[in-house]
């Protein structure tokens, strides 16, 4: 019997995928299925089939079937990326009694099939894997997961709409939620937005109600001017530190009256909130309504802090709450799930010179045209020139500034085009100005979204499709002195134009955060080219990260429109609730241990050990892995000089077997060749 | 008749970040030549440099190690540890007489998928350039059994 010259006596059974044509149209799967079944026969292969699609329940189903009627003790997947079935035929194999660790899933299509042109190659790799595959899983070892408490706390960092829809839900659901923002407020770039597209309903008046809300609630401690520091533990049991910012302000006696925002003798260009069109104090709340009400003290702008003089806000306050002997704090907080919803930066439009945004004083970017429509804005919602009182009589806004352009951002940022929309119906009702919208392809999916492009069409908002040039001062022909001068080519009309106008707006891009790769390195997800965070797949899991228990939420995933965010926060949550319902979690049992009987106590693994996992017993002199704090990077098995730490999951047995399968094929080649 | 030489590399990809950009490329559908295969580690530091040993003594022309670009580890800084051994494995082959170019060390990010599919291009190159390594063929009579021994046998107490 074959089994007999198998040392290890395993029953394997491999099935090799057809992916519909996916992997059978570069890959023989047939011949790979034959080939297991006879070539490896010896190597303990009992069975070896293909089907059209493994992963369909029938597919599962077969493979049940043989389990328990040819008795499998391992089974070999050649189909796709671990990363998207390996679970699925996990649990195949449990669901018919073998344990799922005993399963391996090879990928012959992205790895293969997907990648490659030649169909006998092709072939020959595909064989090669699903003998790496087979030769690995003879050394698996049944496995059981481990299970660790989910802590019922969830951390969200960012307080935009998609943080604060996400903490609600959380809050809602009975569970406790520490909500971290930088700013002194919560509302994010929602709060800076006068309308919002595309029913034109004030930002402010939807957005402040679940503001209050989030101040008031007693699951959520809200954590402002604040940052995360570090992040230890991993899903279910986070550590997480996070640095308190000193407001200078005791919040247990403010009451939020403003009264030292006024006597503050020290004016501040406010760049975050007013995007640079007006003031704040160096004592601030950023805007009337923030929550907490609480203000900050900005240290490098305060006149006491930087002379040693003045304490106005101290002299004035009623209840004695300025205290500038605070300090910063850390405080550290143990969560279980942690969603990221750190939002957007705006594209700099300095960047495109020939814009002349930042050196023509009438080139605004959209945020400034947000502040300045915004009647809580420094115009009071009149839309003026820089000048503070010039109405524009004619305007252009040109869309895609930083977006779908190789020299900046190849993606679309999605919200310019209903943005642009917005700004024009904006100044046509305010001012009856000539509005010029400068586009390169209308983008107005999603619902009502085309209607209002409708609307904003029959408002008589002219229309030019194009990429702007150029946006001059420099006039040439009559008409155009004193105005910014857009040259455009008209590609709808064949030839270049120039139009005068009084106001340009840039529509710009969304890009993510300046420090976005430190974050997703604090929090250990990736980011992708573009620099936006990673989701655990694009379409079916659009939360989730690769990292178990991080999720992420709004425009850091990708730009997004607000109703996107908002969808994306309460998908978070909903995950997250799912998980702590749970009260428990399933890890990998992917996890070092030392065998003591071989550890010299020589240490060098204690100092290769980032988590802290490995401790030295001086009694004994050996080493110890916790595996509570072991991550399973294996780092310290590679290292072990005398091979007394082995990683299940990945062992050096599996490995070792997994190469000489992978180059079975190759050191056969010359004796087959000496045999033809 | 002898077959143009195709070399055989085996590479080593990390779980976090190439495994995943090697999967990119797989979906981005871009191509690479099929003389290498692919194991997975959860990261470029459980890279023991036995394995790169197994692989060239058991017939591979070259090894490819990848991982995540540095400051970028899963594990924090398990990569720095990867390139260590990587440093001190090109000297220790060095010695033994086998060019180090053969094993190369590449990061690559869960996003480069086009990178890494061009870093395997470019490495199937070099190696085809270098010729095969055979070490197989360096023992007499034995196969392909590895001269590294790695599994020692347990001695009953």
């Amino acid at each position: 019997m074959a089994a007999e010259q198998n040392p290890n006596q395993e029953r394997i059974g491999v099935y090799v995928c057809h992916c519909g044509s996916n992997i059978a149209g570069m890959v023989d799967v047939e011949d790979v299925a034959k080939w297991a079944g006879e070539e490896l026969k010896d190597r303990g292969v009992v069975v070896a089939r293909d089907y059209k699609f493994m992963c369909s329940s029938l597919g599962q189903e077969l493979i049940q079937k043989d389990i328990q009627e040819l008795g499998l003790t391992r089974v070999v997947v050649a189909a796709c990326s671990p990363h998207l079935h390996e679970q699925t035929f996990r649990n195949a194999s449990a669901g018919a009694n073998l344990n799922p660790y005993l399963t391996e899933l090879v990928s012959i299509r992205e790895q293969v099939s997907w990648v490659h042109t030649d169909k006998v190659e092709a072939t020959k790799k595909a064989k090669a894997i699903v003998g790496g595959g087979v030769e690995r899983v003879i050394h698996n070892e049944p496995l059981e997961p481990l299970h660790v408490p989910i802590h019922p706390a969830t951390l969200v960092v960012g307080g935009g709409i998609a943080g604060i829809q996400a903490a609600l839900e959380l809050a809602d659901a009975g569970y406790p939620v520490y909500l971290v923002e930088r700013e002194p407020s919560i509302g994010g770039h929602m709060a800076q937005f006068d309308k919002t597209f595309p029913t034109l309903d004030c930002a402010a008046c939807i957005l402040t109600p679940k503001m209050v809300t989030v101040g008031n609630h007693p699951n959520i401690e809200l954590l402002t001017w604040s940052e995360v520091t570090r992040v230890d533990g991993y899903v279910g049991n986070f550590t997480v530190t996070i640095r308190k910012r000193a407001r200078y302000v005791n919040e247990e006696l403010c009451t939020g009256c403003g009264i030292c925002q006024e006597k503050c003798p020290k004016k501040v260009i406010d760049t975050v909130y007013e995007a640079g069109l007006g003031y704040r104090k160096a004592v601030y709340t950023p805007f009337p309504q923030a929550v907490p009400k609480y203000p900050v003290i900005d240290r490098p702008n305060c006149t006491y802090f930087q002379k040693g003089t003045c304490k106005a806000c101290e002299k004035f306050c009623p209840t004695g709450a300025i205290d500038f002997t605070q300090e910063d704090e850390y405080i550290t907080i143990p969560v279980g799930n942690i969603i990221l919803a750190t939002g957007y930066d705006l594209f700099d439009a300095r960047r495109i010179s020939q814009y002349g945004y930042g050196r023509l004083a009438n080139v605004f970017t959209s945020l400034e045209f947000e502040r300045l429509s915004n009647a809580a804005g420094p115009t009071n919602g009149n839309i003026v020139l820089r000048d503070g009182v010039t109405v524009p009589k004619s305007v252009g806004i040109i869309h895609c500034v930083g977006s779908r352009d190789r020299n900046y951002n190849n993606y679309c940022s999605v919200i310019c085009c209903m943005q642009g929309l917005k700004f024009a119906h904006l100044v046509h009702e305010r001012t009856g100005a000539t509005v010029y919208n400068f586009y390169i392809d209308m983008r107005t999916a999603y619902k009502d979204y085309d209607e209002f492009y409708q609307r904003v069409l029959e408002e008589g908002t002219l229309f030019v499709r194009g990429k702007v040039a150029e946006v001059t001062d420099a006039a040439r022909l009559p008409g155009e002195e004193g105005k910014l001068i857009i040259q455009v080519e008209d590609t709808l009309a064949g030839k270049q134009r120039r139009i005068p106008v009084d106001m340009v707006i840039l529509s710009a891009g969304l890009e993510p955060r300046k420090d976005a790769k430190e974050v997703a390195h604090l929090f250990g997800i990736s980011c992708s080219a573009s620099g936006w965070f990673i989701e655990r797949h694009p379409k079916l899991d659009p939360v989730a990260t690769m990292t178990e228990g991080v999720y992420i939420a709004g425009c850091v995933q990708g730009p997004k429109d607000i109703p996107a965010s908002v969808a994306q926060g309460a998908a978070a949550a909903a995950r997250v609730l799912g998980r702590i319902q749970q009260g428990e979690i399933a890890l990998e049992p992917i996890r070092a241990s030392v065998d003591e009987s071989k550890c010299s106590g020589c240490r060098i693994c204690n100092n290769l050990c980032p988590f802290n996992a490995i401790t030295f017993h001086e009694d004994r002199m050996v080493s110890e892995i916790n595996p509570a704090l072991c991550q399973g990077c294996g780092t310290c098995v590679a290292g072990c000089p005398a091979g007394a730490i082995s990683g299940t999951g990945f062992s050096n047995e599996q490995i070792l077997a997994q190469i000489e399968g992978l180059l079975l094929l190759n050191v056969e080649h010359p004796l087959m060749a000496e045999a033809a | 008749m002898t077959d143009a030489f195709e070399p055989v590399i085996i590479g080593f990809t990390c779980n976090w970040c190439s495994y995943r950009a090697a999967d990119l490329a797989g979906t981005a559908r871009v191509k690479y030549p099929p003389n290498i295969r692919l194991i997975r580690l959860m990261c470029s530091g459980r890279l023991d440099p036995t394995f790169v040993m197994k692989a060239l003594a058991g017939g591979a022309d070259g090894v490819l190690i990848t991982g995540c670009h540095p400051g970028e580890c899963h594990y924090l800084e398990q990569n720095y540890k990867a390139l260590r051994r990587y440093l001190l494995l090109r000297r220790t082959l060095k010695g033994m007489g086998i060019e180090p170019e053969r094993v190369k060390l590449v990061w690559a990010s869960a996003a480069e998928g086009v990178h890494l599919a061009e870093e395997i291009t470019k490495m199937v190159e070099e190696i085809r350039a270098l010729g095969p390594l055979n070490w197989p063929a360096w023992k007499d009579g034995n196969g392909h059994q590895s001269p590294v021994e790695t599994k020692a046998e347990e001695v009953a107490a």
